[in-house]
């Protein structure tokens, strides 16, 4: 199944706003060892659980499994940097749709905002959806 | 922090190791719980050669670089294509090595090329960061 070509230019928000805590920031850094004080200092890809949550909105939306998505590319650009105790908020929008050998490339955008709704950081993400089991790459 | 950046100057490369417990570990903090991370029969259906590393998680291993080399500056720009898989073994890990090299300095923004590996062979493609120094 492909995705369907009429989804570019909808946009799919994260189903809630995430607290930055120096519990979950502390976790995060933990795991990939980011230098730094711990539970303070928020990792640069942090913003990414934020992301990844309104990517998941829109997977679950288009009834896309999980496991048949590789992540192809992500980058992001920074209004200022993430603190404990903000409030996220990210809306994804499908900006782009192509397919290559049997799987589908799904440009997207995310913009996370703060609990003012200024621009935190956007992200830029390149999703590969492989479609059927048979699929080689 | 004071370290000063000069275009051309080469950081010293760093070598990270990646386990599956990381991976767990990673899949836990992050909330992205693709069996792809976990799960050796799940990677393979789907045509991969086997459990593959977050690309988040490679690329959390170039902020982690950065901010070694910067003593923790802003980082302004982070990205990169992920263009060849990190397959992590059940046991032992697998390396991955970030270099980098300063770019350019101009305007308070310091532009980094990096190359990241994981056994010789490049792992990101067009791997940048840019940090406020």
């Amino acid at each position: 199944m492909s995705v369907d070509p009429s989804l570019v230019g909808r946009a799919f928000p994260a189903p809630s706003p995430l607290t930055v805590t120096s519990e979950r920031v502390g976790a995060f850094a933990a795991a990939v060892g980011h230098p730094g004080a711990a539970g303070e200092v928020v990792p640069p890809t942090f913003p990414i659980v934020l992301a990844f949550d309104a990517m998941q909105a829109f997977l679950d939306a288009e009834q896309i499994d999980l496991h048949r998505i590789v992540h192809g590319e992500q980058r992001f650009a920074y209004a200022r940097p993430l603190v404990v105790g903000d409030e996220l908020s990210a809306t994804l929008t499908v900006t782009g749709l192509r397919q290559i050998g049997g799987a589908d490339i799904i440009a997207t955008a995310s913009e996370i905002t703060d609990a003012a709704g200024a621009v935190v950081c956007t992200g830029k993400a390149t999703l590969v959806h492989s479609s059927g089991a048979e699929t080689d790459q | 922090m004071t370290t000063t950046f000069d275009a051309g100057q080469a950081l010293e490369p760093r070598t990270f190791t990646v386990t599956r417990a990381d991976l767990v570990a990673y899949a836990e903090a992050s909330g992205d719980h693709n069996p792809i991370h976990q799960d050796e029969k799940v990677a393979r259906s789907v045509g991969l050669p086997g459990v593959i590393a977050h690309g988040m998680y490679t690329l959390a291993l170039v902020g982690r670089a950065v901010a070694e080399w910067t003593g923790g500056a802003e980082v302004v720009d982070l990205g990169a294509k992920f263009t060849s898989p990190v397959v992590v073994p059940a046991e032992g890990g697998a390396e991955v090595v970030v270099g980098g090299t300063v770019k350019s300095v101009a305007d308070g923004l310091v532009t980094l090329v990096l190359e990241v590996t994981c056994e010789g062979q490049k792992v990101l493609g067009m791997p940048k960061a840019v940090v406020r120094a």
